[in-house]
């Protein structure tokens, strides 16, 4: 099992690395131009948010939203394209079970997010000057919230039926729920109402705990925060199982 | 002999209610080159699809070497190797990839897979395009790649799906003949076909499959021993006689130097050929005017 669960990684590893064009270059230029927008020409009318930089502050969400939407591409679009070309029949015939290909999938997606967001990382570096308050808070966030992103696309994969289907929820719902999720502010500037809605927005509290990580700054909970990404894995991973072990949309 | 694949009332409705299989009973010996026939519809491709885990059945029982597939469906899955229909890798990953992808996916390690991998693509001409997107390689080749990728884990049980459509007579021919290879060291081989003349040539057994239903099986010798007659052209070099005496045969002028005699149960070729001989008909070309497997399939399959 562990032959077929470093197979399923390295296959996905080589699929994006082929691409890396369009896997890992795009998500630094956009990176960049948002630093040079948001950070460099617009930040110093800002001022500060919660006492530091704004340049520095939206740093950890732009990082943080690059590990979403990359987990989420991999495992959408790989698992998509494995049941759009029939590969996925490669695994279904061999003796490997539903929860290691629902693994391999994810730590694909995990593994994309990761190397994705260190290059995001280190084109920053190249702008602002920062160190990482609490790297075990940081990475923490990176890993819970790279698995469920990478479970979410997961799930997408299996109900999508066309290309379409594949874009509709990153570019719908997912991207909105980012920017609405403090990447570029700190809900304590929002009014009530609107703060209050925001604590239902599960991305906030990605976006809330990975700043604490690099900054040391938070408007929730850090344990909250975990909570939150862990049973929400824990819902997205059983769903994904209970779909894959049934066949749903795989087999027939 | 033990029994390498054992199929009991089988049933598969598809979710628009399509009865593919309506309760079939199939048993393959081991070792076997087993031949599975039926048109387009028949269920064919169903019935290998719930054998090897791609589809969910109805009802049912299988069982592959001992092993029962709903208890033991890992076991299964360990010693057959499938060559499917349709092409089902992705185009955009090298074809060495491919297979040592298959094979860690049975938990053979990279190293090991590579040996493997190399020995199966130099086997099938395709070992200078290691290196190459399956996308780019031609249909007979992407066939070779999927016939390479079953046999990577080195399986007991080897099913093809149609495994020669499209691809040209040469490299059949020495597809068959590596099959034919792998059959003789006990390898157990399941094969559909739509080429009736590649089952006659290959196995030794047979089962029909006519609208979900196994319209027979049995030994390939037997069934065509069924065939109660068989039409042959004979070729002369020089110009027939006007009138032929037929004594036990039937025959018809095709031209001045071909005639169609159509061979009963009773006469065999030899005799036909010396009263021919007697009557100044020099024949020094025979060859056979149809496919006798496949009159027997129209047959069995036709509709009532």
């Amino acid at each position: 099992m562990w032959i077929a669960y470093k197979t399923i990684v390295i296959k996905e590893v080589l699929r994006f690395s082929r691409i890396w064009v369009q896997t890992i270059f795009p998500p630094i230029i956009t990176t960049s131009l948002y630093l040079l927008i948001f950070g460099g020409l617009m930040g110093e009318r800002i001022g500060q948010m919660q006492g530091i930089d704004y340049l520095q502050y939206i740093i950890p969400g732009i990082i943080l939203m690059t590990v979403i939407t990359n987990s989420y591409a991999n495992t959408v679009s790989s698992f998509f394209l494995a049941k759009f070309n029939h590969s996925i029949e490669e695994l279904l015939v061999a003796p490997v079970p539903y929860w290691v290909i629902l693994l391999g999938y994810i730590s694909g997606g995990v593994v994309r997010g990761f190397i994705v967001g260190l290059g995001v990382f280190i084109a920053v570096s190249f702008f602002v000057e920062f160190t990482i308050d609490s790297l075990f808070i940081t990475f923490m966030t990176f890993l819970l919230t790279a698995i469920l992103f990478s479970l979410a696309g997961f799930i997408n994969a299996i109900f999508a039926q066309s290309f379409d289907d594949i874009s509709i929820v990153p570019t719908f719902i997912l991207m909105p729920m980012t920017y609405l999720g403090g990447m570029f502010y700190s809900i304590d500037i929002l009014p009530q109402f609107w703060q209050d809605l925001s604590k239902f927005n599960p991305i906030y509290y990605m976006v809330d705990s990975f700043r604490l990580g690099f900054l040391g700054v938070s408007t929730s909970d850090f344990l909250t925060s975990m909570s939150v990404l862990l049973v929400m894995i824990i819902v997205l991973a059983s769903v994904s199982f209970y779909l894959l072990k049934k066949g749903v949309n795989i087999k027939t | 002999m033990q029994v390498a694949l054992s199929i009991q009332g089988l049933q598969k409705t598809y979710a628009n209610h399509l009865k593919a299989l309506k309760g079939i009973d199939l048993q393959v010996e081991q070792g076997d080159f087993f031949a599975l026939l039926g048109s387009n519809g028949a269920g064919k491709t169903t019935a290998i699809g719930i054998v090897c885990g791609l589809l969910t059945k109805t009802a049912g029982d299988i069982e592959v070497l001992g092993f029962d597939q709903n208890t033991r469906a890992n076991d299964i899955k360990r010693l057959i190797g499938l060559m499917p229909q349709e092409f089902n890798f992705n185009p955009f990953e090298p074809i060495e990839e491919i297979l040592i992808n298959q094979a860690g996916y049975h938990g053979i390690s990279r190293a090991e897979s590579r040996v493997q991998a190399e020995i199966l693509l130099k086997k099938m001409q395709l070992w200078d395009k290691r290196f190459d997107m399956a996308k780019s390689l031609s249909g007979g080749m992407k066939r070779r790649l999927m016939l390479a990728r079953a046999l990577i884990h080195q399986p007991k049980i080897l099913i093809l799906d149609e495994p020669t459509a499209g691809v040209d007579v040469e490299i059949r021919r020495s597809m068959w003949a590596y099959l034919k290879e792998l059959n003789r060291e006990g390898m157990t081989i399941i094969l559909t076909t739509h080429y009736l003349e590649e089952a006659e040539s290959l196995c030794r057994n047979i089962a029909i499959l006519n609208e979900g239903e196994v319209v027979e099986q049995t030994s390939m010798k037997k069934l065509l021993s069924k065939v109660a007659h068989q039409v042959i052209i004979l070729e002369s070099a020089s110009i027939l006689p006007k009138q032929i005496k037929e004594d036990g045969f039937e025959c018809e002028r095709l031209d001045d130097y071909s005639l169609q005699v159509v061979l009963g149960v009773d006469i065999n070729i030899t005799d036909v050929l010396q009263n021919l001989s007697k009557q100044g008909v020099s024949v020094d070309h025979v060859r056979s005017a149809q496919n006798r497997l496949e009159t027997l399939f129209l047959r069995l399959t036709k509709k009532n």
